[in-house]
C-alpha cells in the first residue's frame, strides 16, 4: 500500500526528517511513536501534501504511484486520508455541505455517480450514530465551536464519510479525555478492513490499548529506529524513549 | 476655464442645448448646473474623494442618452424572478413593455418623467440643490425615475423592483435618475434596485435616490449594481428616517469600472432604527467605493453596519464609514463594521470607519479587519478532495453569506444569490 524510501524533509527550513523508512501493507494498522520534535507530525504534512515542508530526497510509493508528484485533493481523491491533529474551523460552511462536496469529489474521481442531497443525508446520519457524533453537529459549520472531542469525533466521521484506503491518523488522541478517546478509538476500529491500512501517530501507548496495532515503529530524530509488534508499545512506556536514544 | 480641456463643459454645453427641453424646475436645474460649473469634479486632494480619482470618467466625453433602438434585447432580462410588481428603465427611460405595474391598493409606483409632465409640484419637496457634484449634475439633468408611494399603514408583501437596463452603444452616454420612495405612517415595504448593462456599455450611470419614512414605516431597500466592466455608476442616497421607524439596506456592488454609493441616513425622531448591510466583489481594474453617514440626530435610535469585500486582481475598495452621534442624542446604539477579503497582491483597500460622538449616555462600537484566505482552511478542505478552485470559492461563498443571510425577504434573497453564483462561475 504505501512504502517510503530513505525519505529527508524539512520543515521551513530545518531538516526533520532524516532518512525515514516504512512500509505499510494494506490490512495493517501500523503506530508511529515518537517524542516531541521526532518528525511525526511533519510524516503526516509530508504525506498529505501539506505546503512549507520539502522533501529533499527519498520516495514514497502508495499503491506503486509517486504519491509527492500528487497535489492534495489529488492524493485524498486516490484515498489518502488525513485526521488532523488540530482540526481547523470553518465559519460559514456547513460540514454536511463540506462533507458532501468532498465525498462527491472523490466519487466523480472514482467515476461513480455524485450523491444527491437526500442519498447523502441518509448516509451521514448512518455515518454519525456509528462514530457516535449528535446529528445538530452535522448542521453546524465545519468544526465551529466544537469541543476537542466533537472536532476529532468529526474527523472519524469524516473518514467514514470518505472511506479511504490509507488514514494517518495524526495524534487523535491528543486533547481528549478518557470517555472521548474510547468514542473516538471506537469509531477507528470500526473502520479496520483488510483492505485498508492505517498509520496511526502518537506519542503515547494510551492510545495503543484501544486501537490495537499490528506493527510499532518508533520515530526518533527523523529516523524508525525499531519495529516490532503491539508489544514494543509497552516496552516504550517502561522504559520511555531515552532508552532508544542510547542505542 | 480651459474650455477645451476642461471636463466641466461638455455637461455646460448640453445643459444650455437641452434646457429648454427639461421637464420642470428650470431654475433649479439652473442652479444646480452653476454650483456643478463652480464646484467642478471632485479631486483626490478633497478627503472625501482622496482614494477613488475619477479623472477616468471626468475625461470621457459622455452624452446625454437617446434611448436604444432594440429594447427587445433586454425582454428576457426584464422577465426575472420579480418581474411581479417591477418598473423598468432602459437606458434611464421608463420602459412600459417591461413593467408590471399591477398594484394593490395604497400602493403607488409611478415614473418621474410622468410626473414632471403632470404634476411636478409633488416633487418639489424631494429635489434640492446638493453640495456633492454629481447630486448636483443629476439635480440639473434628472428627467425620469421611479417613484413610489406607500400610503400610511399598508404594508406591501410582494417586493417592489426598480430595474435600470443600460444598453450597448457605440458612443458613451450619460444618465441621471432620480428615485423618490416615500412611506407613510406605519407602512412597509420591499424595494430591490438592480442596475444591469452588457459587458463592453461605456455609459455614466448618475444616481440621485431619496427615501422618506415617515413615523413607524419600514423599508427593506437592496441595491444590486451589475453594471458593464466599463461603466461607471455613482448613486447618491439620502434617508430620512422619522420616530420608530425602520431602515434596511443591501448594497450588493458587482459590476462596473468605478461605482461609488454615497449613503446618507438621517435618524430625525426617537427610536428610528437603521441597518446597513453590503458586499462588494471586485476583480480586474475594478474600483468599488462606499461612502456611509449615518446622523443619529435624536436619543434612542440604534443602527448597525456591516460591509464586506472580495478583491481580486488590482481592484481597488474604499469603504468610508462616519456615524455622527449628535449632542442629545442619548442611549444611541451605534455598530459599525468593515471586513475585507484579499484574494490578490495587488488588491489594495482602504478602510475608515469614524465615530464623531458628542452625547455621553451611548453605545457605539467600530471595527475593520482586511485579511486573505486562510491557508491552512484551504489545505483542510483540499486534503478531503475537493479542488483548490473549488475550495477558494467555497470559501469566498462562506465569506459574503453572512450578508446574503441577512436579506429577509426569500425571493431577494435567492436573486442576489443568483447574481453571486454567476459571479463566481466566471471568475
Amino acid at each position: 500500500m504505501l512504502e517510503i524510501r530513505n525519505l529527508h524533509a524539512t520543515a521551513g527550513d530545518k531538516p526533520v526528517l532524516k532518512g525515514l523508512s516504512l512500509t505499510v501493507k494494506a490490512g495493517e494498522v501500523c503506530a508511529i511513536m515518537g517524542p516531541n520534535g521526532s518528525g511525526k507530525s511533519t510524516l503526516a504534512h509530508v504525506l498529505s501534501g501539506r505546503d512549507g515542508f520539502k522533501v529533499t530526497d527519498g520516495s514514497v510509493l502508495y499503491k506503486g504511484k509517486d504519491l509527492l508528484a500528487m497535489a492534495p485533493e489529488d492524493r485524498a481523491r486516490e484515498g489518502v486520508f488525513l485526521a488532523f491533529q488540530y482540526p481547523v474551523e470553518i465559519p460559514g460552511v456547513g460540514n454536511t455541505y463540506f462533507l458532501k462536496n468532498a465525498l462527491n469529489a472523490i466519487r466523480k474521481h472514482r467515476g461513480q455517480a455524485e450523491l444527491d442531497a437526500h442519498e447523502f443525508l441518509k448516509l451521514i446520519k448512518e455515518k454519525a450514530k456509528l462514530v457516535q457524533i449528535s446529528e445538530n453537529l452535522l448542521s453546524r459549520p465545519v468544526n465551529e465551536g466544537f469541543s476537542g472531542g466533537e472536532k476529532k469525533r468529526n474527523e472519524v466521521l469524516q473518514m467514514a464519510v470518505l472511506e479511504p484506503a490509507l488514514a494517518i491518523l495524526d495524534e487523535t488522541d491528543s486533547g481528549l479525555d478518557i470517555d472521548a478517546l474510547r468514542t473516538v478509538s471506537d469509531g477507528v476500529n470500526s473502520l479496520r478492513s483488510k483492505d485498508r491500512a492505517m498509520i496511526v501517530i502518537t506519542h503515547y501507548q494510551r492510545l495503543l490499548s484501544y486501537i490495537i496495532p499490528d506493527r510499532v515503529h518508533v520515530l526518533l530524530g527523523g529516523k524508525i529506529v525499531q519495529s516490532g509488534g503491539k508489544e514494543l508499545a509497552l516496552e516504550l512506556e517502561q522504559k520511555g524513549y531515552a532508552g532508544f536514544e542510547a542505542a | 476655464m480651459d474650455t477645451l480641456t476642461d471636463p466641466r463643459t461638455s455637461y455646460l454645453s448640453d445643459f444650455e442645448r437641452t434646457a429648454k427641453a427639461l421637464p420642470g424646475f428650470p431654475e433649479l436645474r439652473r442652479k444646480a448646473i452653476e454650483k456643478f460649473a463652480e464646484r467642478g469634479f471632485p479631486s483626490p486632494r478633497e478627503e472625501n474623494w482622496r482614494f477613488t480619482d475619477v479623472a477616468p470618467l471626468a475625461e470621457i466625453p459622455f452624452k446625454p442618452a437617446v434611448g436604444t433602438a432594440n429594447p427587445n434585447q433586454f425582454a428576457g432580462l426584464a422577465n426575472g424572478p420579480l418581474k411581479a410588481c417591477q418598473i423598468t428603465f432602459v437606458d434611464g427611460r421608463f420602459a412600459p413593455s417591461f413593467s408590471s405595474l399591477d398594484l394593490p391598493a395604497g400602493v403607488g409606483v409611478t415614473s418621474i418623467g410622468e410626473i414632471l409632465k403632470t404634476a411636478p409640484g409633488v416633487l418639489a419637496p424631494l429635489v434640492q440643490v446638493a453640495e456633492d457634484p454629481f447630486a448636483a449634475l443629476n439635480t440639473a439633468f434628472f428627467r425620469d425615475g421611479a417613484a413610489i408611494r406607500i400610503a400610511d399603514g399598508v404594508q406591501v408583501e410582494r417586493p417592489i423592483h426598480i430595474l435600470c437596463l443600460s444598453s450597448l452603444h457605440g458612443e458613451p452616454y450619460v444618465m441621471h435618475p432620480r428615485t423618490v420612495i416615500s412611506l407613510g405612517e406605519g407602512s412597509r415595504a420591499t424595494v430591490v434596485k438592480s442596475f444591469l448593462g452588457p459587458s463592453g456599455g461605456t455609459y455614466f450611470l448618475n444616481a440621485v435616490t431619496t427615501v422618506l419614512l415617515d413615523a413607524g414605516a419600514s423599508l427593506d431597500l437592496t441595491k444590486v449594481q451589475r453594471e458593464s466592466q466599463q461603466a461607471y455608476h455613482f448613486e447618491h442616497l439620502d434617508v430620512r428616517g422619522a420616530r420608530n421607524s425602520s431602515f434596511t439596506h443591501h448594497s450588493i456592488s458587482l459590476g462596473a469600472r468605478i461605482a461609488r454609493t454615497d449613503l446618507q441616513v438621517k435618524l430625525e425622531g426617537e427610536g428610528a432604527d437603521c441597518s446597513l448591510f453590503g458586499l462588494y466583489e471586485v476583480a480586474g481594474a475594478q474600483h468599488v467605493d462606499h461612502h456611509t453617514l449615518i446622523d443619529h440626530a435624536q436619543p434612542n435610535c440604534t443602527s448597525r453596519e456591516l460591509y464586506k469585500g472580495v478583491l481580486d486582481g488590482r481592484s481597488r475598495a474604499v469603504f468610508d464609514g462616519r456615524i455622527i452621534v449628535r449632542p442629545g442624542a442619548q442611549k444611541t446604539s451605534a455598530m459599525q463594521t468593515n471586513k475585507n477579503l484579499l484574494l490578490s497582491t495587488e488588491a489594495l483597500v482602504h478602510t475608515k470607519p469614524q465615530l464623531e460622538i458628542f452625547a455621553n449616555d451611548v453605545k457605539c462600537k467600530h471595527g475593520a479587519t482586511i485579511g486573505q484566505l486562510d491557508e491552512g482552511v484551504l489545505f483542510y478542505l483540499r486534503s478531503r478532495g475537493i479542488g483548490l478552485a473549488e475550495a477558494r470559492r467555497l470559501l469566498i461563498h462562506a465569506f459574503a453569506s453572512e450578508i446574503v443571510d441577512s436579506i429577509k425577504t426569500d425571493a431577494v434573497r435567492s436573486q442576489v444569490g443568483g447574481c453571486l453564483a454567476l459571479i463566481a462561475g466566471g471568475a
